[in-house]
Formats: structure tokens, sequence, C-alpha cells
């Protein structure tokens, strides 16, 4: 009796490695629109009625959650802002003496801004899943293809670009944020626009992101902020991205002036507390 | 013996597990972490159910969040089909009893989970090198999950009361007092 318990045991332990392993293998094998992909989206599209649901029903708990994570967190930054404070009012003289050349440049920038988004097709739309594991660097939002969104999009929250859409269903779809070690952005830095590649500097880190390929003579200085290229007249395939999309800013740079400068940027978005965000459904405009 | 009501009821607790973890514990950070429910309800049912019952809900609650989180299928199945049968058969060979032991398991249940699932990471190839950041939030979700792993082990044991096939604390109580000696009495009796 005794052994034959032991050898169910042993044969269904050794039965589910097995399937483990055969699904990890079929799913690592097939492509994009493979059968256990379809599966997967099928199920995913099933339960994001089920997923917005509790989202929704465990906001206040989370609201709660948050409250108390601020509370502590505004604690400890008391003497922090303090300090800048002080740093601060001491500027407020020199940057007298700027705000006349201010006020025209940051008209001019929100300007260009509001012209450049208002006809991007942008769709608010509430994050209702985040990736529990840290090595997937996802969200999901209640807006889908029904809302006119569809694969490649990028996301915006209220800071900044946040990601793209990389998979989309019926009433949601799939972000794949800036920090996840998939993604590679085109970005422009710096007074002179100094090109360079925009991509995760580590995995599982999401307060650093580190861009590449810029030349060794690139004006870029620690404070600079860092934005989308977008897509220039000469270029022969057009970005995903709208030119001029804030990404972060600059706050260190490695091996300065020579060829595998790596210039590391904080994100301005807080990737791990993101709600609500806007995909624009029309990145290229006008059409 | 896995009745039919035991497996409704681990049903259920595996898909509204997966669901409250992604829809809202998920995004929760504390401390740099959050906490990560599919290990603690695994390691719950292992040591309540047994190894069967255990490996079979670890591999279904993995599956289950791998295909919600649109994730490489077989990942998460596989290692929590290991910590489910792991701490099962640790129920069934050292039926360990005291208040700290779903926390240790639950911390050791974690720690499992985590280091599995970076590995398997690190076999599929991650083109990035890892960060620091990486192993803070692995310790932030270890110590968050030990702290969580008791009333996780309560919740467990409420919504499986009564389908149980056998609790190890009646099984020991009924030794002493439905007329049965413990094996020092008897050896009194013997003696006599």
């Amino acid at each position: 009796m005794y052994d034959k318990t032991v050898r169910r045991r042993r044969a269904v332990l050794g039965l589910l490695v097995a399937c483990s392993l055969i699904l990890l293998t079929a799913y690592f094998g097939e492509t994009g629109s493979g059968a256990l992909h379809g599966v997967q989206r099928g199920t995913s599209e099933i339960l994001n009625p089920i997923q917005e649901g509790g989202s929704r029903a465990l906001k206040p708990i989370r609201d709660l959650f948050g409250w108390f994570g601020d509370t502590v967190a505004a604690k400890g930054q008391v003497e922090e802002l303090r300090r800048e404070r002080d740093r601060l009012r001491s500027e407020v003289m020199a940057n007298e003496v700027r705000k006349a050349d201010y006020t025209r440049l940051a008209a001019m920038v929100e300007l260009d801004g509001a012209l450049g988004l208002e006809d991007k097709g942008l769709k608010t739309g509430r994050v209702i899943f985040q990736s529990p594991t840290v090595w997937y660097a996802t969200v999901r939002v209640d807006k889908g293809s029904d809302d006119g969104v569809r694969i490649g999009q990028p996301v915006i929250n209220e800071e900044s670009l946040i990601g793209r859409v990389t998979e989309v269903f019926g009433g949601a779809a799939q972000v794949t944020l800036i920090t996840d070690t998939t993604m590679r952005v085109p970005a422009r830095a710096g007074r002179r626009g100094e090109f360079g590649i925009v991509e995760p500097s580590s995995a599982g880190n999401p307060n650093d992101l580190v861009m590449k390929f810029t030349k060794p003579d690139a004006r870029i200085r620690t404070g600079d902020r860092v934005v989308t290229r977008g897509t220039e007249p000469d270029d022969r395939l057009q970005s995903l991205y709208p030119v001029g999309l804030p990404i972060g800013r600059v706050w260190r740079i490695e091996n300065e002036g020579t060829d595998t400068q790596e210039i590391h940027l904080r994100p301005f978005a807080d990737m791990r507390s993101l709600d609500v965000v806007q995909i624009l459904t029309n990145p290229r405009g006008g059409e | 013996m896995v009745t039919p009501q035991l497996i409704a009821r681990l049903a259920a607790l595996g898909v509204l597990g997966v669901v409250v973890q992604t829809a809202a514990v998920s995004q929760l950070p504390v401390a740099g972490g959050n906490a990560d429910l599919s290990p603690l309800l695994v390691m719950a049912v292992g040591l309540l159910c047994g190894s069967l019952a255990g490996g079979s809900f670890g591999f279904g609650v993995g599956l289950f969040a791998d295909v919600v989180s649109l994730q490489t299928l077989g990942v998460s199945s596989l290692v929590l089909l290991g910590v489910g049968y792991g701490a099962g058969r640790l129920r069934e060979a050292r039926d360990p009893e005291g208040t700290i032991v779903p926390i240790a398991v639950g911390a050791a249940a974690t720690l499992a989970f985590g280091i599995g699932f970076a590995l398997l990471q690190f076999l599929l190839g991650v083109d990035a090198p890892v960060s620091w950041a990486l192993l803070r939030q692995l310790l932030a979700t270890l110590v968050i999950n030990a702290l969580l792993a008791l009333p996780v082990y309560a919740v467990v044991r409420r919504c499986l009361h009564g389908a149980l096939p056998e609790d190890p604390r009646r099984r020991r109580r009924r030794a002493y007092t439905t007329g049965g000696l413990s094996p020092l009495s008897r050896g009194v009796e013997i003696r006599r």
C-alpha cells in the first residue's frame, strides 16, 4: 500500500515536471502567433474583465496602502526637501534674470507640445494589471482594439513616455515599459539634440536607463533632459514615437568622451506606481 | 485522499489568489518590493494537503499565473511545482508543528521560487546584465512574504477546512483523547 502511494506520488511529480518542460520548450520555440500564445491571449481576453473588476474593487485598499507608503516616504524626504528649499531660494534671484527668456521659451515649448499631441488620438486608460515579477516590466491597461489601440503605439503618463503597446485584446492592451530589457527607444539629449538609443541599464532596475551609441564628442551634461527623437525627413523608416516625448534626465555619464560612452538617465515616470496612462493611437498625427 | 470537494476548493483558491495577486498585490510596492502570494499559497497547500496535492496545486497556480501575465509558459509552473512538492514532503516526512513553521517554510518557499525563477530566466537567456536592485527587490519580497506567511496559511486552512484529507493536529490529538495511550504511558502499563 505504502509502495503504491509512493509510486503514484512520484509518477504524478514526473508527469507534471515533464508537462512543464514540454510547455516551456514549445512556448519558447513557437512564434508570437503560435497555438500556446493563442491560448494565452484567449484566456487573457476572458480574464481581463475579471481583473479589471478586481482592480477597481481593490483600488481603495491600494490607495490606503499608498497613503501609508507616501506618509513614510514623505517623512524621510523632509530633510532633503529642506535642503532643496534653501538651495532653491538662492537660485530664485538668479532665475529672475532668466525669467523673461524662460517665459518666452516655455510658451513656445508648451505650444509645440500642445500642437504635437492634440492630433495624436490620445486614449486615456487605467492600469489594471502590473507584472508580478520584476523580470517582465509590463502593465495592462483597460483600453484595447475596440478603442483603436494597435500594437506598437506609444504610451505616456502625465510625466513622460512609459512604453509601447505589445499585445492588444478587445478591451485591454499589454504595455511593455521602457525599463523592460527588450525595449529600445531612439532619443535625443543635450542642447544640440545629440542622438542615441535609450535602453534599460540592467534587468529589474526601473530607475536607471542608459543612452548608448552617442558620439564621443556629444555635448551632453548631467541634468540634461532626454526626449524621443521621432522621425526626421531623411529617415527611411518612420519612428514609432513622435518627436520630443520626454523620457528622463541625465544623472551620470560613464566613459565620457570615448566610443563606449554610456549616459545614464532616470526616467521621469515612476514605473512602479502607474495608474492613469494615455495611448497615442495616432502617433504620426493628421492621418 | 484527494476528494472532488478538495479539488474544487483548491481550484477556486488558485484562481482567486492569482487574480488578487495580479490585480492588487503586485501593484502595492512596499520598501522597494512587493508581496508574492503564489509561493505562499502553494506552501500552505503543500503543508496542509501533502506533496501530491501541493505539487499539483503549484503546477496549476504557476500555469495560470504564466497565462494571465503573458509570460513564458511553464516557468512558474515548474518552480511552483517544486515548492508545493517540497512543502508537502516536509509535512509527510516531519509533520512539523508550531507557529513559526508557516513563517519559516513561507520564507523558504519564496526564496526557492525567487532563485528558481531567476535561474530559469538565465537559462532561457537574458540579454541585459542583472542589477543589484533586483537582488534588493527579491530580499524585500522575501521579508514581506515571511510576514504574510502566517495569515496566508491561516486563510488557506480556513478555506480548505472540512475538505482536508487528514489534519495532522487532529491525528495527534486523537491518539491521546480517544482512549489511545501515549508511548510513555504504554511503557508504564507494560512494566506493571
